[in-house]
């Protein structure tokens, strides 16, 4: 196999290392080129490009409505958030407003769905670390939530349930039941994944001062979600730029203190619990009236125009430049894995294999998202 | 029928012939069971059912499994040393045999009775690091050596700290006959209920998980990190035997500990012990390790592979030399 990398060692104990793009600690195709001395990583290239779809390109091949199940199909495990920054890219665009309780349906269904992302992230998370059980548990739970938003988006992972101008359908009673009957479960059950994880002394010792990111490294990285906030930095687009209603609901950030494995996965823990208070305040003050804005034809104004919405894994911005016509002239999409990925050399640099497992999982990423 | 065990004790000979039939059937059967039993509790730990499919609930999925792998082709890669590469399985399966020879199942019930029996057991079982060390080497694989090499280091390791807990015991029996360690146990005390023998069976356990290679040991099979470790790529009844054999070593590191400090064949508080019956205790003392090496295996993560290092090397090793060396004053005071 002809393997460009930037190492040209002459080193006789060093050899390469291929990790991926089939391999179960990079979750999907990320294909990791190590340099290896013994068990120590002494180089990282992350290579990638195996998954690519040419999204940004097909943005400007049609007109904006049919790029909204694209939006849905970059990050397939948080994708309300991506929804959410297209439909309200194009609502800045047009001047559209959107009605009071879509806004609030909006938030619900995200939060939900960040829940069933942090969910998967640490299941994963702790399944790379040789624990086989609790990503099972966290299957269970996010199951309950996936079903919830079944019912009303019609779709499990790829949603495309926002619209321009508010969202698909209207929530009924039903959904709103099973929300608040999941609320109650799920703080019954946060702690048991505590006793179960977050106390046992192998993972704490698998995941403390592993991987940790400076707050000075994560600014020059422009790292974003709970990989910088667990550097102690607390930035989040839904509190320092309030999109959406956000700034309707009281809800705290949490940070981490050291920056390490253990700090990020804690911040997702904590994460999940602030998100189930937003979702608990936004079905209390839900308003009643429309659903969707009176619908009109849009054509994208000359000029540009970006949107930062909070995914679960960081910042995401859309950035669209328009000429007039109803299809983008450009799209540029900037996902967060893509900044949080970028760090994995320095941080990396030195370690042990094991570590570096559990480092690269402590991230959170979703390969298509950066390959899109 | 008589005359039938009469020539059955009078010639040895014959005698190993039946035990190697019938141990070769305990070995594999023991695999399905354990393979069945493995599955089906790992499903109710991680609540979802399990095997279900095939038989009333799914008992017949391992039998039809090991059909499978039998039927599938052995894939040699390109450039592996072919020879070698198809040794390793049969130098991992066939040890674990010849211990299971020596084990008494029961005062009667045993392939044959070594005065050394502990040694030659000891010695069997370091045979399977060199198979999983030629299967690693020979797959010319990185992550089959990255495997390989961890659990040589792993298993060189752990033998110290076994071999000095199994000391204790053998110091208060002074002897190595398996049948007769298991006969001064005959009392209503078995060796795990005095205190520093309690010792000597905490650390044999731990020690015994890493020497298996069972979680939250499992380094060299790491699949997180090493995708599956020395046996990468094994396929059909080459991984088949791996798998056999990864059972039957844990069912001899369960029963040792069952032989050396949980009385053996005899009955709890001193029942009766036939030939039967003591069967029937030494299987049940065994399978009950067992589930627990399994349920600490579904709940636990794997350590790092130098904390796994520190674990032997500062930990149980001082330990085990000191329980030894109390043992010995015991032994020498009493």
């Amino acid at each position: 196999m002809a393997t460009t990398t930037k190492f040209q060692t002459s080193d006789k104990h060093r050899f390469l290392l291929n990790m991926g793009p089939q391999h179960p600690a990079t979750h999907g195709v990320l294909r990791v080129i190590l340099e290896m001395d013994g068990e120590y990583a002494m180089g990282i290239d992350p290579v990638l490009g195996y998954g690519h779809r040419m999204q940004e390109k097909m943005a400007e091949s049609r007109a904006w409505p049919g790029f909204y199940p694209n939006t849905g199909r970059m990050d397939y495990v948080g994708a309300m958030p991506f929804n959410h920054g297209y439909v309200a890219l194009i609502e800045r665009m047009a001047g559209i407003e959107v009605p009071e309780r879509a806004e609030y349906i909006r938030v619900i269904t995200s939060e939900l769905n960040r829940i069933s992302s942090h969910l998967l992230g640490i299941g994963a998370y702790v399944l790379d670390l040789g624990a086989f059980t609790p990503i099972l548990y966290a299957f269970d739970d996010r199951e309950t939530i996936l079903d919830t938003l079944e019912d009303i988006t019609g779709s499990r992972l790829t949603y495309c349930y926002f619209r321009a101008g508010g969202v698909l359908k209207d929530i009924d009673d039903t959904f709103i039941q099973r929300t608040r009957a999941f609320i109650d479960h799920f703080r019954k059950r946060l702690p048991m994944y505590n006793d179960l994880v977050t106390e046992n002394v192998i993972f704490i010792n698998r995941t403390k001062d592993i991987g940790i990111i400076t707050a000075d490294m994560a600014r020059r990285y422009g790292v974003t979600g709970p990989t910088l906030r667990g550097s102690g930095i607390a930035y989040d687009i839904r509190k320092s730029e309030p999109y959406s209603v956000y700034s309707h609901f009281e809800f705290d950030i949490p940070t981490g203190t050291n920056g390490d494995s253990l700090d990020r996965y804690m911040v997702r823990i904590r994460e999940m619990e602030q998100s189930l208070r937003i979702i608990e305040q936004a079905l209390d003050k839900l308003p009643e009236g429309p659903v969707m804005a009176k619908p009109k034809k849009v054509k994208l104004q000359e000029g540009d125009c970006s949107f930062s919405v909070e995914t679960a894994r960081g910042v995401l911005t859309y950035y669209l430049v328009g000429d007039g016509s109803e299809v983008p002239y450009k799209l540029k999409i900037r996902v967060p894995s893509y900044s949080n990925l970028s760090l994995l050399e320095e941080m990396c640099t030195g370690m042990l294999i094991a570590d570096l497992v559990s480092a690269m999982g402590s991230l959170d990423l979703v390969i298509p998202e950066i390959d899109r | 029928m008589q005359q039938i065990i009469d020539m059955i004790q009078t010639y040895s000979l014959l005698r190993m012939l039946i035990a190697f039939l019938c141990l070769l059937a305990i070995v594999f059967l023991n695999a399905v069971v354990m393979g069945y039993l493995e599955r089906k509790i790992a499903a109710r730990i991680q609540r979802r059912w399990g095997p279900m499919e095939v038989g009333v609930q799914g008992w017949l999925q391992m039998i039809l499994d090991g059909v499978k792998m039998l039927a599938k082709q052995l894939i040699v890669p390109k450039d592996a040393d072919r020879f070698l590469f198809r040794l390793a399985p049969l130098l991992c399966f066939t040890p674990v045999v010849m211990i299971f020879a020596a084990l008494p199942f029961s005062s009667a019930l045993y392939g044959i009775n070594l005065h050394i029996g502990l040694i030659y057991i000891i010695a069997m079982a370091s045979i399977n690091v060199f198979a999983i060390l030629i299967a690693g080497w020979s797959s010319n694989n990185k992550y089959s050596m990255f495997g390989a090499m961890r659990s040589v280091a792993q298993n060189i390791a752990y033998e110290i700290p076994i071999l000095l807990s199994l000391l204790s015991v053998v110091l208060t029996t002074a002897t190595f006959d398996l049948q007769k360690i298991v006969e001064a146990q005959s009392g209503i005390l078995w060796f795990a209920m005095y205190p520093n023998l309690f010792v000597a069976f905490v650390i044999y356990l731990i020690a015994g998980c890493a020497e298996t290679n069972r979680a939250p040991f499992d380094l060299p099979e790491a699949e997180s990190e090493l995708t599956a470790g020395f046996h990468t790529e094994y396929s059909g009844f080459g991984f088949g035997l791996f798998a056999v054999a990864e059972y039957g070593n844990l069912f001899i590191m369960a029963s040792i500990a069952t032989i050396m400090f949980l009385g053996g064949w005899n009955g709890p508080f001193g029942l009766g012990s036939g030939p039967i019956l003591g069967a029937f205790w030494f299987m049940l003392k065994v399978f009950v390790l067992m589930l627990v090496m399994m349920w600490v295996r579904w709940t636990y993560p794997r350590v790092r592979f130098d904390q796994l290092m520190n674990l032997a090397w500062k930990y149980l090793i001082p330990f085990s030399l000191v329980n030894l060396l109390i043992t010995a004053f015991l032994v020498k005071m009493i």
